[in-house]
Order: C-alpha cells, then structure tokens, then sequence
C-alpha cells in the first residue's frame, strides 16, 4: 500500500507541472505519502526557480561597512531586472573564513551559488579555477569592453591561460600608512607627500623618546605581521623582484629579502609590546586615538577613521619606501561551473563591471573601482589619492590577502612571519620561506 | 555409571527451556542485533569510518583545494614533513605543558574545594553553585573574558596600580610590577643548555625547551573553569565514603589533616583517576579556549595541534598534513584513555 502511495506520487513527481498540487494532497494521507511529497517537492525547486527567477549571490560581506555597499550592487542589479528574486547568502566571518569553508561545501556537493565573493589572483586560481568550479567569461570582458576599462596587470589576476574568471568590482590598496596629525604637529615630525624608511625611523626615534609608541603592530590575527613585512619587501626589493619572490622565479635567499627583514627587525623595536593580544582594528584605533603614532594597514583602515570620526586629525602616505607601488587587495565575483541561474548570474557580472555599480558600490565599501574610467569626483580626498595612484603606480597582488601565492605558501609565510616577529632570526625566516616556496613550486608540477 | 545421568540431565535441562521459549529464543536473537544495529552502523561509519579515511588522506597528495586521494611517496612522507616543522614541534611541547600544569590546578584545586565544602561550613550549598558556574560557559566566552583580564595594558595589571602594588615598589626603587601574561614570548626554564652538556647535538635543536610563559595565564583560565567540574566529581566521591570510616578515625584520635591525608584522598582514588582522565582528553584537545584567548601567542608560545589542525585544512588546504596532525592528536589522546578503558573492562 504505502510502497503503490509512494510509486504513484514518484510517478508525478516527474511531471513537474502537476507536481505541487498532486504532493499537497498526498501529504495529508499517510506518513510515507508525505516523505514522498517532501522528496518531490525539492526535487522541482529548480524547475520553480527558473521560472521566477532567482539570483543567489554569496559572500561573506555583512559588517555595517560590507552589507550596505553589497545592497548597492543588489539595487543596481534589480533597477534593471527587476522580476528576479536576489537572494543574498552571504555568512558572517572577518575575512571570509567562515565563508570560504561553507563555500567549499557547497561546490562539493555540486551546489554553487549564482556567483560567490572572491580576491583575484591565486585565491581565485587555485581555489576554484584549477578544480574545475569557475566558468571562463572572456565573452562578458569582450562584449562589457572590460579589457578596455581595466587596468592589465588587474585583468591578467583575473585570468588563467587566457581566460578570464571573475569581474573585479573593488579595489583596496594593501600598502598604506596611517598617521595621527595631532602626534607629529606636537613632536615637530613633518610627513610629507612620501615617505623613506629613514625618514620613518627618524620620525619613530622622536616618538619613543617623547613616550609614544612609534608603530602600532596587531598580531593576534598574523596577518598585519606578515602584510607589514610584504610592504617593507617591496620597499627594500622594488615591485620587480616582489613579483619574482611570488612567483618562484627568485630565490628568497637574497640580498634583498635579508635587508627587508632587518629592516623590519629595526621597526619591531618601534611596536606596542601588547601586539600579540590585539586585532587590526585596535592597532588601527591606537593611532586614531593618539596613543600610537603610525600604523600599516591596507586602506580598510579608513573605514575605522570614518566610522570613529576620525578623517580631519588623520593622515596618509604608501608605506615607508613603497611609494609607486599599489598593493592589490582585489574583490571580485565569479561565474560557476553548473550555477542555478546562469543567465541571471551573467547578468550580475554585466552590471558588476559597469561604471554604476562600481561608482555605487565603492564610495559605500571604502575600496576604489576596478575600472579606471570613473568620475572621480564622488570619492573622498583619500580615495582620489588612491584612484590616481592605481592608475599609474606599478601594481602589485598581496601575499598577505592570498592574492600572490598558493594558500599553502600563505599559510607558511604567515607562520614564517609570526615567528620572525618574535625572535627576529633571519636566517631562519630565509629558510622557512625557501621551504615554502619549495612546496609551492612542488606543487604547481 | 555416574557421568550417564549427568549427561541426560543436562540435556533435558537444556532441551526442556528450548522447547518452551523456542519462538521467543529465535525472536530475542533477531531483535537484539537489529536494535543494536543503526547504532553499530553508525558508529562505524561516523567513527572508525571516517578514522580510515583521516589516515588515508594523511597518507595522500591532497594538498590544495582539488581533492587528490592518490598515495603520496615514500608512504608516510606528510607525517616526516609535519615533524620536521617547528611549529608543530612547539605545539606538541605546548600540549604536553599545558596538560600537566591544567591537571594540576584543575584537580588539585578541584580537590580543595570539595574538601572544603565537604566540611559543611556555612554557605556551602551556595558555594557549591557558585563552583560549579563556570562549567557551564562555553570555552568561547571565557577564552574572551579572561583575554580581557590577561591583557597587560587593560586588566589584572591595572589592579598592581589601584591597590598601590606599584606606588609601593616604587618607593624602593623598583620597577613597577607589569608582566605581559599573554602577549609574553619568553620561554622560561629552558633545558636545552642542560640537555646539550649530556646530549652535544641537543645545542643544534630549534625547539626551546622550557616553558612559554603565555601559555600559564590560558591554563589558570581553562582550570578556572573546569575545577568545578573536578569538585562536582570529588563531592560525589566524598559522598560515598561511608560514615564509619570516619569515626572509626575520629575515636582513634586521628587529627583532621590525617583524617584527609591518610584515609579520605586515598579512598577517592578511583575519583581522581576518572577526572584525571576527563580533564586529560579535554586538555588534548583545547582548540576554543585558546584560539579566542590568545590564538597562537607569541611566536607560536600559546599555539596547540588543535590549531595548527584548523589552519592547515582551512586555510592553508594542506588536507594531508591536517588529517595527520589530526592522527597524531588522536594517538595522544589514545594514549590517555586506552590503559583507563582496558582498566575498566577488566574491572567489568
């Protein structure tokens, strides 16, 4: 009986259109009747989706500077489609890690969303390119005259082989230096347009003598120790040879890389000696409230001079000696293998490479567009500052942000980092990096 | 002659039930294992199933986000790789430490406790509940408030002022007392001099020997809160102790501390071995307390297997080298808990 019950909806469950009715009825029957019902009625979730039109787009985008400017792209997606339903699944998390693991679930289980969040480069590539889960969309660069209104060395961390993966739709500078105003006016230190690593270990000296901590450090979450050494690298060695180390195409046993970790030794003298218990945006708050005098972090950081009201008393420049060099921390949105709604996701990647949505978008998020044809004019003086140095600084992708390397290789640097932090041995960071960039040369063969 | 009867005897004996309950026999046959069976089932494949598969992928090339099952030469290689690297050496230093100095503080001062309560003083009921408190927090928001009272510019350090530690030291001349508690990297107690004068290659070993200072504020946090819970298990101890035992005592003019000492500790043996295994497996496998205390510390001085577990599989997608740090936690908690269970089936 139940076995014939379960056969007959089974029987309509494969024709769709009778199907919601037909397993409302069966449900009220008996027990096994309703399972039935259950298993055909998500059976033919996506036949119903399909028909009102849905777009799911994931991330981990949901702080109250994230999901705001999310919202922006969602609105400008709607004004021009406005029958498809977007569903926002983004999961909270700082920096995604919460969200890559769900993400990383869902692809297993052959369940992608419409489109997902992701950084370029390597993150992109070796996450989800090489494994199979990305659509190329080299069509969408062409016909959306993307190729045009980015930047090269932007696009090429979008490709693999030619082909490219994902639309960048915001772009962060990794390489920033923040200074209290109030601090330098007091203690005579003048910071102009640049700044060298002399001038800041001048500066740093006059700090500490005046019982201020120089350089704010965070290191509770590893990753402004190892960003922090990334930028004095690329300082001591140029955007050249940074590439090269990334690339496995320079030996990290080099003149160049032992100077960049001496001189990052002779800046941990400058660091708040609490640096293992903070998080970024406590360092980050320590030069907003003038109890540090510097601190190196990606220009996220001004989402925390704005949000504490801080813009006026807060100043800018690259971090010492990487002045000509823009770090890229780049966030963009891909296409998956099998996606539900592959027409509604193409749509999304056209309006999250136009000039609307990147001009809605980033003044909200506190990153700059990818394009670099924008009115420049709705962005803050940082932002504008940021804008002009995008379009003629050499651009480089960030280790320390997953964009330059495996994440095996970023797992090691940062491990390298935090050590080096504590017992500053550079023969053993020079060491720990060649191994890691020997298990990612391993790996790539 | 004798052995006949016997023997027919037995027969009938065992014929005669068989008889009777044969349907019910064959019925309690069936139904036994088919109730056991989704459980086994379970177990198998939850447990020892995915057990296998954590060994096999130990063993395998999966080494980024593409799963690659294949078996990596030499056979073993992840586990010489996982080895070699200081970091996972540091925390198996830190794990053995923060095991043993947790296990002391958390049953001895779990002990003391019971004992006190166990004097029946006034308020002990009340006392008990404000003991047994802490185990009811989840690891997540101590590890967050004790971060707080262990942070050298915010917390306990602030007391050595208000309570004019600090003025007084001062008047002496001495620096004010302002340790770094978790944001301390120094490795104290350090051997590896001492092992070098018996042992000359132990001068060449990248492992410090000692103990890491950060890692003793994030075992009085993890004591703080499971001593409660070793208090609960002696009081339970305690309970059954029969009344006698300690008259018997008292009219042999045993004093108190000899009452404790000599009958009372002694008798709770089996106590203590039971939460010096709980805490035992617990303190093997810390991951939340310490990651939202002080996560890694300084240079890896908090860092634990449990840790380096996450951020190789997550973050690094070494799934090999992640799923055998995972074998080798499971192997030391093994250790622990397979002499305890073999006991225990014995005692059966």
């Amino acid at each position: 009986m139940t076995v014939d019950l379960t056969k007959k909806l089974g029987g309509r469950a494969s024709r769709r259109h009778l199907l919601k009715g037909s397993a409302a009825v069966g449900a009220g029957a008996l027990v096994a009747g309703r399972l039935a019902g259950l298993a055909a009625a998500q059976d033919a979730t996506p036949a119903a989706s399909a028909a009102t039109g849905q777009l799911e787009v994931f991330s981990w985008w949901t702080s109250p500077g994230e999901a705001p400017a999310l919202q922006a792209l969602f609105d400008a997606y709607s004004a021009l489609y406005p029958d498809v339903e977007v569903i926002n699944a983004a999961v909270a998390g700082g920096a995604g890690v919460n969200a890559r693991a769900v993400l990383a679930t869902r692809l297993q289980g052959n369940q992608p969303p419409d489109s997902w969040q992701v950084h370029v480069g390597r993150e992109l590539i070796d996450n989800y390119v090489v494994p199979g889960y990305c659509e190329p969309i080299t069509d969408l660069y062409e016909s959306e005259g993307l190729l045009e209104a980015m930047p090269q060395t932007l696009i090429d961390q979008a490709s693999q082989d030619g082909e490219q993966y994902s639309v960048p739709v915001g772009v962060h500078r990794g390489n920033g230096f923040w200074y209290n105003r109030q601090v330098m006016e007091e203690n005579g230190i003048t910071v102009g347009e640049t700044m060298s690593i002399e001038e800041f270990l001048t500066a740093a000296e006059t700090l500490q003598a005046a019982g201020i901590v120089p350089l704010s450090l965070a290191t509770k979450d590893t990753f402004a120790a190892a960003q922090t050494f990334e930028n004095t690298l690329l300082a001591v060695a140029g955007p050249e040879k940074y590439d090269q180390l990334f690339k496995g195409e320079a030996d990290w046993d080099d003149a160049d890389v032992r100077t960049a970790a001496e001189t990052y030794g002779k800046m941990l003298a400058f660091v708040n000696e609490d640096h293992p218990a903070l998080t970024w945006d406590q360092a980050t708050a320590m030069v907003i409230e003038g109890n540090a005098g510097f601190n190196s972090m990606g220009d996220w950081a001004y989402g925390e001079v704005v949000a504490r009201d801080a813009v006026e008393n807060t100043g800018w420049v690259s971090h010492p000696g990487t002045n000509g060099s823009f770090v890229l921390v780049v966030d963009s949105f891909t296409l998956p293998v099998g996606a539900p709604n592959p027409e509604n996701a193409r749509n999304w990647l056209r309006v999250l490479g136009s000039r609307e949505a990147q001009e809605a978008f980033n003044p909200l998020k506190g990153s700059i567009p990818a394009r670099t044809d924008i009115n420049r004019e709705i962005f803050s003086p940082y932002h504008q500052w940021s804008i002009d140095s995008f379009a003629n600084d050499a651009l480089v992708p960030s280790c320390a942000h997953g964009q330059a390397s495996s994440p095996a290789f970023q797992q090691a640097f940062y491990d390298a980092l935090l050590g080096f932090v504590d017992d500053q041995d550079v023969d053993t960071l020079v060491l720990n990096l060649q191994d890691a960039a020997a298990l990612d040369a391993e790996m790539a063969s | 002659m004798a052995t006949i009867p016997q023997v027919s005897a037995r027969d009938a004996v065992a014929a005669t039930p068989r008889r009777v309950s044969r349907s019910r026999f064959s019925f309690d046959r069936i139904l036994s294992p088919l109730l056991l069976a989704p459980s086994a089932v379970a177990v198998f494949l939850f447990v020892y199933g995915f057990i296998g598969i954590t060994v096999w992928i130990s063993l395998s090339n999966w080494r980024s986000a593409a799963e690659d099952l294949s078996l990596r030469q030499p056979i073993g290689d992840s586990y010489q790789v996982l080895f070699s690297q200081s970091r996972f050496q540091i925390d198996l230093r830190n794990t053995l430490l923060f095991t043993l100095i947790f296990l002391l503080l958390a049953v001895g001062g779990g002990l003391g406790l019971a004992v006190l309560l166990d004097r029946k003083i006034t308020g002990s009921g009340f006392f008990r509940s404000v003991f047994l408190f802490p185990y009811a927090l989840s690891f997540i928001t101590t590890g967050v408030t004790w971060s707080w009272i262990f942070n050298p510019e915010t917390g306990v350090n602030l007391l050595f002022d208000a309570i004019g530690l600090n003025a007084v030291l001062a008047s002496f001349g001495v620096e004010p007392l302002k340790p770094g508690w978790i944001t301390d990297g120094t490795v104290a107690w350090q051997l590896n001099g001492a092992i070098a004068a018996v042992y000359p290659p132990a001068a060449d070993w990248s492992l410090k020997l000692g103990i890491p200072v950060a890692l003793i504020p994030v075992t009085i946090a993890a004591a703080w809160q499971l001593s409660g819970f070793a208090m609960a298990m002696f009081l339970a101890g305690l309970g059954t102790i029969p009344h006698e035992v300690r008259e018997a005592a008292a009219l042999d003019g045993a004093t108190d501390r000899r009452l404790y000492q000599d009958i009372i500790v002694p008798l709770l043996k089996p106590i203590m071995v039971s939460t010096l295994i709980i805490l035992g497996h617990v303190s093997l496998k810390i991951f939340d307390l310490i990651f939202a205390m002080s996560g890694k510390g300084p240079g890896f001085a908090t860092d634990v297997p449990g840790i380096f577990v996450y951020e190789m599989i997550f973050r690094a997608q070494r799934y090999n080298i992640g799923a055998a740090a995972s074998i080798v936690m499971l192997v030391l908690v093994c250790i622990v808990i397979v002499p305890y269970l073999a006991r225990q089936l014995k005692e059966l």
